[in-house]
């Protein structure tokens, strides 16, 4: 703040707010819905404060389900979600990290090309190569599996850039120091490399948690049997179904449970979650 | 590049080839064989296939529906990047005025980075139902008849409002580490020879900003036309009648849905080619801004 205006600081904290409000809009409503009952939303508009039916309808869906739209219950779709995002996170810093480690510290022939394998992978999102992408699942016979779920996403040039940029800024000294000390390369990479990017790992687990768990498309595509339905892929089926007997309270729900854990991750670790966000985007 | 370095020969491949395995059987293979099939036709009974050369990007550019479909992603990209950007700019530009309550604020506007698109999707679509959503029923009170599953035009601006919810937040932290980083002493030497707030926010902030806009415009542009597929598909499906099939979706619908392999192929290598660009644009852009 540059000189004292009360008037713009009175525009400022009204335009917060006001943003605040819209942002936090379609959650308050979805929050509001599921604690209604079915009959609440026949009557025209949908209510705006919470009614008294919370626990009774989490309950049902993370316990049940509906049993209509085929879709398991609820807490079965969160542990596949939970799954899935954790080996996405942990596959994808465990192989980043181990070729960053490669790129960097070792010569060695086709480098280079070993390299441009990898930075083209930032370029075939999974959506624009979906067809033949699932094609090579099916024929692997990975369909309805969690590694199906999570290998075919888990190779990422953003991690190993990232990783050989916090390499790089290691100073060399401590390389010699490790090479004098008889140190092999996986005895360094293990007692230094790895404790030194300690808080990067964590921060690119908070960005790449939500990246799994977010997941839409794929999971839509390879899971065939609810039993490896994720939740936020199972949430459209069941809206689907819900079309002609609108169990909206259930389906809202379902949607605060989907977006409870990233959410809960973003603001208890917004520190990291914000050092992550900036650093895969340099 | 590092000076000290090991000198096994072996180990590095063996590092490297968890990373090579899945990129070479999940990502390479895969293109080519959109590549590949992006030339060939199969017939009505998927029993034979033949080469068939560029027929499928010709009939492509023939097709009125890829048209639209490019219509459609231009309008809706460029929507939701303006609305997003926008939005946050403006809050980026409140929160940075505020000296205690900063912290505060950021975590009020920053979860919705972590629902998923899906979900953000269903979100709005329960908002705008036209039977029982609210915002319907505020609308109807001004005089407008909002109906998304027979309005295109409705259509168009739910998914747009859906995805520009989801990535305010992203803006947001951009946008306000940007404005943090220029230096306090610029506005206040503007503010002494007598720049009012309007003034220094064009003549020094903004243009200070420049690097964090372009990077955050072609992060939007990815964003809208690449990871707004769960949008569409929980909200509209791409219609009513295609005017919400953006690209990324026409590729998905045309070959899952209608099991056209080829002409989905062929819109798959349109798009790579696409993301080619942006990915070069981007690269170019943050050399760029090391320099500024």
């Amino acid at each position: 703040m540059i000189e004292n205006r009360p008037g713009l600081n009175l525009l400022a904290h009204a335009t917060l707010i006001l943003g605040v409000c819209i942002v936090a809009l379609p959650v308050w409503v979805a929050f509001v819905a599921s604690t209604h009952g079915p009959t609440d939303f026949m009557s025209g508009t949908i209510p705006m404060w919470p009614g008294p039916h919370l626990v009774e309808n989490y309950s049902q869906m993370l316990g049940a389900g509906v049993s209509t739209s085929g879709t398991p219950p609820v807490g079965t779709m969160m542990f596949n979600s939970l799954i899935m995002a954790l080996s996405i996170a942990i596959g994808k810093i465990a192989i980043s990290i181990l070729s960053a480690f490669a790129v960097v510290y070792f010569r060695f022939p086709f480098r280079g090309l070993a390299f441009w394998c990898i930075f083209v992978t930032l370029m075939l999102p999974v959506e624009v190569r979906i067809v033949p992408t699932f094609q090579v699942v099916a024929d692997l016979g990975l369909l309805n599996s969690y590694a199906g779920l999570s290998i075919p996403l888990i190779a990422s040039a953003t991690a190993t850039f990232l990783f050989r940029q916090v390499f790089l800024t290691i100073p060399d000294e401590l390389t010699e120091a490790a090479r004098i000390d008889g140190a092999g390369p996986m005895k360094f990479f293990r007692d230094i490399l790895l404790p030194l990017s300690r808080t990067n790992i964590a921060a690119l687990f908070v960005i790449l948690f939500i990246y799994g768990w977010n997941q839409y498309l794929w999971p839509l595509l390879i899971t065939t049997s609810s039993d490896y339905y994720t939740i936020v892929a199972g949430i459209k089926r069941m809206a689907d179904a819900v079309d002609g007997l609108p169990q909206w309270h259930l389906v809202m729900a379902t949607a605060m449970l989907a977006m409870l854990p990233p959410v809960a991750v973003v603001v208890g670790m917004q520190r990291l979650f914000v050092k992550g966000l900036v650093e895969t985007e340099k | 590049m590092k000076r000290t370095i090991f000198s096994n020969q072996l180990l590095p491949w063996l590092l490297l080839a968890p990373q090579l395995i899945i990129t070479f059987v999940f990502f390479l293979w895969p293109a080519a064989q959109a590549v590949r099939q992006s030339f060939l036709r199969e017939d009505a009974f998927g029993t034979r296939t033949s080469f068939v050369g560029l027929e499928n990007f010709a009939y492509l550019l023939q097709s009125p529906e890829y048209f639209n479909s490019l219509k459609v992603t231009a309008i809706f990209a460029v929507s939701v990047t303006v609305l997003s950007m926008g939005m946050a700019l403006l809050l980026a530009i409140a929160v940075d005025r505020m000296i205690r309550s900063t912290r505060v604020y950021t975590t009020l506007l920053v979860w919705p980075y972590a629902v998923a698109p899906a979900v953000a999707g269903i979100l709005w679509w329960f908002i705008f139902n036209p039977t029982i959503g609210i915002m319907p029923y505020v609308l109807a009170q001004v005089g407008y008849d909002w109906n998304h599953i027979s309005s295109k035009t409705d259509a168009m601006m739910l998914v747009v409002i859906a995805s520009a919810w989801k990535q305010i937040s992203y803006n947001f932290l951009f946008f306000l580490a940007g404005l943090q980083s220029i230096p306090g002493s610029l506005r206040e030497a503007a503010a002494i020879d007598g720049a009012g707030p309007v003034r220094r926010f064009f003549d020094i902030t903004f243009p200070l900003l420049s690097p964090t806009t372009f990077f955050l415009l072609v992060v939007n542009i990815v964003y809208a036309m690449f990871d707004t597929f769960g949008v569409i598909d929980a909200t509209t499906e791409g219609g009513p009648a295609q005017a919400t099939n953006i690209m990324v979706y026409k590729v998905y619908f045309d070959g899952f849905i209608g099991q056209n392999i080829g002409s989905s192929a062929a819109q798959s290598v349109v798009l790579m080619i696409l993301v080619l660009i942006l990915t070069v644009v981007q690269f170019r852009f943050v050399e760029k801004k090391v320099a500024y």
